[in-house]
């Protein structure tokens, strides 16, 4: 199975994931996940009718912990100071709407 | 060959001048991003002081870049964390901190692990210990190589699909992904969260299962941390040991297949019984691996938005803030994978990659369950090649992707599994072989691999 991806394919999935792409970047992108979707095409060949999904390995199912207060090991201000603009204990960026 | 017990009761401050003076003496290897001298060297006084204390007291390390560490930056290779001081350590660190080992400095990778050369990281390559013309292999391929050049005893790595193993295989050094769920994540840079592994590099098996020992275990910060289970053990005389077939085919180099052919004929003469096992599914297992990991990738990275933390990029709208700090801070293979995650995850094409992906991974577990009904321990090759040249593979992600076909089974099924040193190619190039064990047989395949040191 050959999958095509066309250059809209592209632009749909960099906004999906949220990606401004020059249009080098889309001309290459193109061409690998063309090649990718065809390398990984090949799973389906393989029947997995009546198996049931494997979504993790550890056997674990609703790990809970007691209910107390954690401090944090970082605090407010050095948390705030990570982001790249900020005002009055705020983060701040461009207008939304 | 630089060992942990080489440092152990020494001046923990001359330990550490001695590793930041070799890193210093390594640069043309770009093994390192940065160095922690200053943080280093306080942590040392208080080792000679006396003040802190333990296991590992003045043994000096390195993590890979992608371990939030304090007293630098952590920057996963890339341009969106490339000024980032993190605020807290990884759970990992802490712990090794607790028993007296003291971080030196940050190890090269793939930007945000993708990769199995280090060819991706943002800031350049990192050179081949035994040949530079060559990959160190990767993602963790600096930490390898400050391992293999004795810059420091041991080295943090993570490994989602091979990123420990396989550069270990390449710079001839021990190097260990444990079962799943054995080490908090906690601190580390998120991949792939359902494979995502925290190992280290070292020269010996025995190094590795006391930095194994110190780093284990349940953390509340990290709900898939396995109850306690981990502790060295001595190996058990006449192991049955299977040879996956599939990983031995004529498209495995020679000199590689005629490494592990050899270190099969110890095992035999060691007493342990050794044969030929057959794993069909692995044909497939790339593929599933290249569905179920970018989908995952591209939630964990949907985090990077140039808002909290990491680059931002000028824009005059938030849309445009967001797509331009992510297109300014990931490279390409990042966004390939990215874009490859919103694929298949996309409605309408979920059910034929994803869920049918999750469905392979179900048909894996139960090949490798059906062999450990009969076999101890699985071995084979852990790529395909020695080192390959720098700039072989960039041109072609396929290409790229072949090299992890033996390293991805063992991460998809969650098991442990370790590379060792099997000798060099006829041209000198470090070969390893992989040694796969049960789910939470970690100590097994340690033991196993300790034993058969010295034994060539």
């Amino acid at each position: 199975m050959t999958t095509t991806i066309t250059r809209d394919d592209v632009l749909h999935l960099a906004q999906l994931s949220n990606l401004q792409l020059s249009d080098g970047e889309i001309t290459s992108l193109q061409a690998d996940l063309s090649n990718i979707l065809g390398y990984i095409n090949q799973l389906s060949e393989l029947d997995t009718s009546g198996v049931e999904p494997t979504y993790q390995v550890t056997d674990l199912e609703n790990v809970g912990r007691d209910d107390v207060v954690v401090a944090h090991s970082a605090d407010r201000e050095a948390l705030l100071a990570l982001a790249p603009d900020q005002i009055d204990n705020h983060i701040k960026v461009p207008k939304v709407l | 060959m630089t060992v942990i017990a080489d440092y152990i009761g020494k001046s923990a401050t001359d330990n550490v001048r001695l590793a930041l003076d070799a890193a210093k003496n390594a640069e043309q290897y770009h093994a390192l991003l940065s160095l922690t001298e200053e943080r280093a060297l306080e942590r040392a006084a208080k080792v000679d002081s006396g003040e802190i204390t333990g296991r590992l007291a003045g043994v000096p390390f390195i993590a890979k870049d992608n371990f939030l560490t304090l007293g630098g930056t952590t920057t996963a290779a890339s341009h969106i964390l490339e000024n980032f001081s993190a605020p807290l350590q990884a759970t990992a660190i802490e712990r090794l901190e607790a028993e007296g080992a003291i971080c030196i400095g940050k190890a090269n990778l793939d930007a945000f692990a993708h990769g199995g050369s280090t060819e991706n990281s943002a800031f350049g390559p990192t050179l081949n210990s035994v040949d530079q013309s060559r990959v160190a292999g990767g993602s963790s391929g600096g930490s390898a190589v400050v391992v293999a050049l004795e810059i420091v005893p041991f080295a943090l790595g993570s490994d989602t699909g091979g990123s420990i193993r396989e550069p270990a295989s390449f710079n001839g050094v021990v190097g260990i992904k444990p079962t799943y769920g054995t080490v908090s994540r906690y601190g580390v840079v998120a991949m792939a969260s359902s494979t995502d592994t925290i190992g280290c590099f070292t020269n010996n098996a025995a190094d590795a299962e006391l930095v194994m020992d110190v780093m284990a275990g349940r953390d509340a910060s990290d709900m898939t941390t396995l109850p306690d289970f981990f502790g060295p053990t001595d190996v058990k005389p006449g192991q049955k040991v299977g040879v996956i077939k599939e990983f031995m085919t004529d498209d495995v180099d020679a000199d590689v297949r005629a490494r592990v052919h050899e270190y099969i004929e110890r095992l035999k003469a060691a007493g342990h019984t050794v044969e030929e096992v057959s794993l069909p599914i692995v044909k497939y297992t790339l593929a599933m691996y290249y569905i179920i990991v970018p989908a995952e990738i591209s939630s964990n990275l949907a985090r990077y938005d140039g808002i909290r933390y990491g680059h931002r990029a000028q824009a005059s709208s938030l849309a445009e803030l967001y797509g331009r700090s992510r297109d300014e801070g990931f490279v390409a293979e990042n966004k390939r994978r990215i874009m490859i995650g919103s694929y298949v995850l996309s409605s309408g094409f979920f059910d034929a990659y994803y869920l049918q992906a999750q469905k392979a991974r179900t048909l894996l577990v139960n090949e490798f369950n059906a062999l450990f009904d009969t076999y101890d321990i699985l071995v084979g090759p852990v790529a395909p090649t020695p080192a390959f040249k720098l700039g072989e593979n960039t041109t072609d992600p396929v290409k790229m992707y072949l090299a992890d076909v033996m390293t991805v089974p063992a991460s998809l099924a969650g098991l442990p599994a370790i590379s060792v040193p099997a000798g060099n190619t006829s041209e000198g190039l470090p070969v390893g072989i992989q040694l796969i064990g049960q789910r939470r047989h970690d100590a097994d395949i340690l033991a196993l691999a300790r034993s058969m040191e010295g034994n060539a």
